[in-house]
């Protein structure tokens, strides 16, 4: 194990929307060396990858095939290296959106994103706590801690759902498979709980890099 | 547990500096903004605003500095409103670290921006200011709220729920309505004003202007139905904590994320 030689890499992919800046920060703070890139070599030798996102996901989606980021997302899911999506990252990672139909996601999750139930504000824009519904990497010592969330839609409640939050009834927050894991709120923006958060994926990135590889 | 309100501290910022307007006319300097937001972040603020007020245009690049910094230095959400007049404008601030940006006379001038911006970063960074005052004269719009601009001293002749809802509608996703009778005042929100907003929209409505205690900021949540509440002076001079704050709007039955 070589988390002592140096901080895991992690490769925060840059596909040129809104304030992907806030992510790398965050994570950098977690101990991570967090690079914002679009470089194919240093995504390659990335020990983890991450994928923000803001705005609609049809845009994300556009944004990430133009850079040609998508089919490296989905390899980089794919090949066991350990893998964070967050916000629309999370969404971008499903089937599709009833935001943007006709307009096919990463696929890493066979799971549709669903408009949030009418009844209340949309965006939820707010902090709200998250219980967890299973055993969890990201939320180890955190059940029940409160982040922030903004969005309209969130993924489909599904079996790989670990976390979710009260918003006019359970909503999708954290999901994991494996190493392939994803929040819908920011942790980058939810203070000292989001911090932890994000210290428990560096954690984990540090202890599935294969013996040897620093 | 499905709704909790946010309390937000606002920082005017002059040429990189916070400065608090006490009825537009004595500035009083209180300190580094990162400083502040800092103090804030740790306090239990759950967001930040800041509002470039900076005249000169040499010096508008200041507050991409205070955003960069304190996107370094912070993790909680922040806005920045002031001098936004294009997608350049947010792009420049979101790129530097900004959560969200804020429009307001710039969008009552070209309302075509809200979609704009909306449609380039997502509603979630597309915040509409609206500025109100009551209006009773034979000019005042419907509801008698009219939307001013240029820092309320500049009438318009639009209805204030009129105009929130088409904001919503070009694609805003949130609203952040000052009342600019209060604004200064501390007499507290204009609840009808804030309660005849939030009945027209569908997205978050920040309350502003006009906090002097602790109770303005449970009423604005319990009365006049906001989901967050905004507040200047009370925090600045260490008058109130946001701790203390969100405890007594605890205690008047409003849900805040625990300090």
């Amino acid at each position: 194990m070589s988390s002592e030689a140096r901080p895991p890499l992690l490769a925060v992919l840059d596909y040129g929307i809104g304030n992907l800046r806030s992510a790398q920060k965050g994570l950098q703070k977690a101990g991570a060396d967090a690079q914002l890139t679009a470089d194919l070599d240093l995504i390659a030798a990335a020990d983890a990858v991450v994928l923000p996102g803001v705005g609609a996901f049809g845009r994300c989606m556009e944004e990430l095939h133009s850079t040609g980021l998508a089919s490296v997302a989905i390899e980089a899911a794919d090949s066991g290296r350990p893998f964070l999506g967050i916000c629309v990252g999370m969404q971008l990672m499903c089937a599709g959106s009833e935001e943007s139909p006709g307009m096919p996601g990463l696929g890493i999750f066979d799971v549709p994103v669903e408009l949030l139930p009418p009844g209340l504000k949309r965006p939820q824009m707010q902090w709200n706590p998250v219980t967890a519904t299973g055993p969890s990497v990201l939320l180890d010592g955190l059940d029940g801690d409160w982040f922030y969330f903004v969005h309209s839609y969130a993924v489909a409640p599904n079996p790989d759902i670990v976390g979710v939050c009260d918003y006019g009834g359970p909503v999708s927050a954290v999901i994991e498979r494996g190493n392939v894991m994803a929040t819908q709120f920011h942790p980058e923006k939810s203070g000292a709980a989001g911090l932890r958060l994000l210290q428990n994926f560096v954690a984990h990135v540090a202890s599935s890099v294969p013996e040897g590889a620093a | 547990m499905t709704t909790a309100a946010r309390v937000i501290p606002c920082l005017d910022v002059d040429a990189g500096r916070v400065v608090k307007g006490v009825n537009f006319v004595d500035l009083v300097d209180a300190g580094d903004p990162v400083e502040l937001a800092a103090r804030y972040d740790l306090e239990g603020a759950d967001e930040l605003v800041f509002l470039d007020i900076t005249a000169s245009s040499d010096q508008r690049d200041t507050i991409v500095d205070v955003v960069r910094r304190t996107a370094e230095e912070v993790m909680i959400p922040f806005m920045i409103g002031g001098g936004i007049r294009s997608v350049d404008d947010a792009r420049r601030l979101l790129r530097a670290g900004a959560d969200k940006t804020s429009i307001n006379t710039a969008a009552v001038k070209r309302p075509e921006l809200i979609a704009e911006i909306s449609a380039e970063f997502g509603a979630q960074c597309t915040v509409v200011s609206i500025d109100a005052r009551r209006s009773t004269d034979a000019h005042a719009p419907k509801s008698g709220f009219e939307v001013y601009t240029h820092g309320g001293r500049t009438r318009t002749g639009i209805d204030a729920l009129e105009w929130a809802a088409e904001c919503e509608r070009l694609g805003a996703g949130e609203i952040m309505l000052t009342s600019m009778d209060r604004d200064g005042t501390r007499d507290g929100f204009d609840i009808e004003m804030t309660k005849a907003v939030n009945a027209v929209i569908g997205v978050p409505l920040i309350a502003s202007g006009g906090v002097g205690g602790l109770d303005h900021l449970a009423e604005g949540v319990l009365d006049g139905g906001a989901d967050a509440v905004l507040a200047a002076s009370i925090f600045h001079f260490g008058e109130y904590s946001v701790a203390e704050a969100k405890a007594h709007m605890a205690s008047r039955g409003v849900t805040v994320r625990p300090v």
